[in-house]
């Protein structure tokens, strides 16, 4: 019985090099595809081509309007809601949340804004005025929504 | 100074298994961070910052991205098209749609748009679009942690 057991060395060496090997391909490759987490996120804006046939919409508030010119290189030189002055974005959420109002009642759900702009207009700008009326972050982090209901004035020519 | 080198064995071991210890650790934390999101992006597009933009709770249905860069050249599957000639990519893009029996208004265009481009360029991308009865927009703006 004694004699099947053969003698085997104390010790066995295994090698490790295909095991790192492979190891070091898994790494490779998931830093290859890794990707940082991408911070983007959406505003939704309503573009129907033309009127369409059918009841007119139940909404009686008139839209918004929002009028922002452009010098020459771009930038925002003035910024109008509904004809009147607007100083700048801080201003317009104010102004908006004044017309509309905040919580259980407020007309935000109701209410439109309709975006009127330069052609040459920086499109930053944009999405600032768009982040102005779509809602506002308060200090504790929670965010307000106002205004969802998006779009732009047919464009201008240039 | 031959007698300094005698001493040590023929063969010296290495240790391997804090080596190996590490090496798993890195592979853990890449399979963990690791994603397979088909969120287009390209370098070549600054978005502009803002608060609101959160990240979108799923997948838009049926998404088309076009990413207009500060040229007024739109980047569609990767390739730059001028303004002009988005139009024809566009219907490829309904045919595919309604070969596949969906309506294209269902389609979520996802606007991708330099902040530095101009107002008119988005305009008269979101104007070809809709010439192709796309309806749905979201324009993507980058997250601004800052307050």
């Amino acid at each position: 019985m004694a004699a099947n057991r053969e003698e085997l060395p104390n010790k066995i060496a295994i090698d490790m090099t295909p095991m790192i090997d492979v190891v070091f391909q898994l790494i490779t490759f998931f830093m290859l595809t890794l990707k940082t987490v991408v911070n983007e996120g959406d505003f939704d804006i309503r573009m129907p081509l033309g009127m369409r046939a059918g009841p007119p919409p139940e909404d009686p508030i008139p839209p918004v309007r929002v009028r922002m010119t452009a010098g020459p290189a771009g930038e925002r030189t003035s910024m109008t809601m509904n004809g009147q002055q607007v100083g700048d974005f801080d201003d317009l959420r104010r102004r908006i949340i004044d017309l509309v109002g905040t919580g259980p009642g407020s007309n935000a759900d109701k209410t439109e804004v309709e975006l009127d702009c330069d052609p040459n207009l920086r499109y930053e700008n944009v999405i600032r005025a768009v982040t102005a009326v779509s809602g506002q972050v308060q200090p504790d982090g929670t965010i307000v929504e106002l205004i969802k209901k998006i779009k732009f004035a047919p464009p201008k020519k240039k | 100074m031959a007698r300094k080198r005698s001493g040590g064995p023929s063969q010296t071991d290495i240790d391997m298994t804090p080596m190996i210890d590490v090496t798993f650790q890195l592979i853990t934390f890449f399979v963990f961070t690791l994603n397979f999101s088909e969120a287009v992006t390209d370098d070549r597009i600054q978005l502009p910052m803002s608060q609101l933009a959160k990240p979108a709770e799923g997948p838009a249905a049926n998404p088309i991205t076009l990413q207009l860069m500060t040229s007024g050249k739109v980047i569609y599957a990767g390739e730059p098209v001028s303004l002009s000639e988005i139009g024809g990519y566009l219907e490829n893009e309904k045919r595919v749609m309604i070969a596949a029996s969906k309506e294209p208004s269902s389609a979520t265009v996802i606007l991708r748009a330099d902040g530095r481009s101009t107002t008119g360029d988005v305009q008269e991308l979101i104007k070809a679009c809709q010439e192709k009865g796309f309806e749905k927009f979201v324009l993507r703006a980058e997250y601004d942690e800052s307050k």
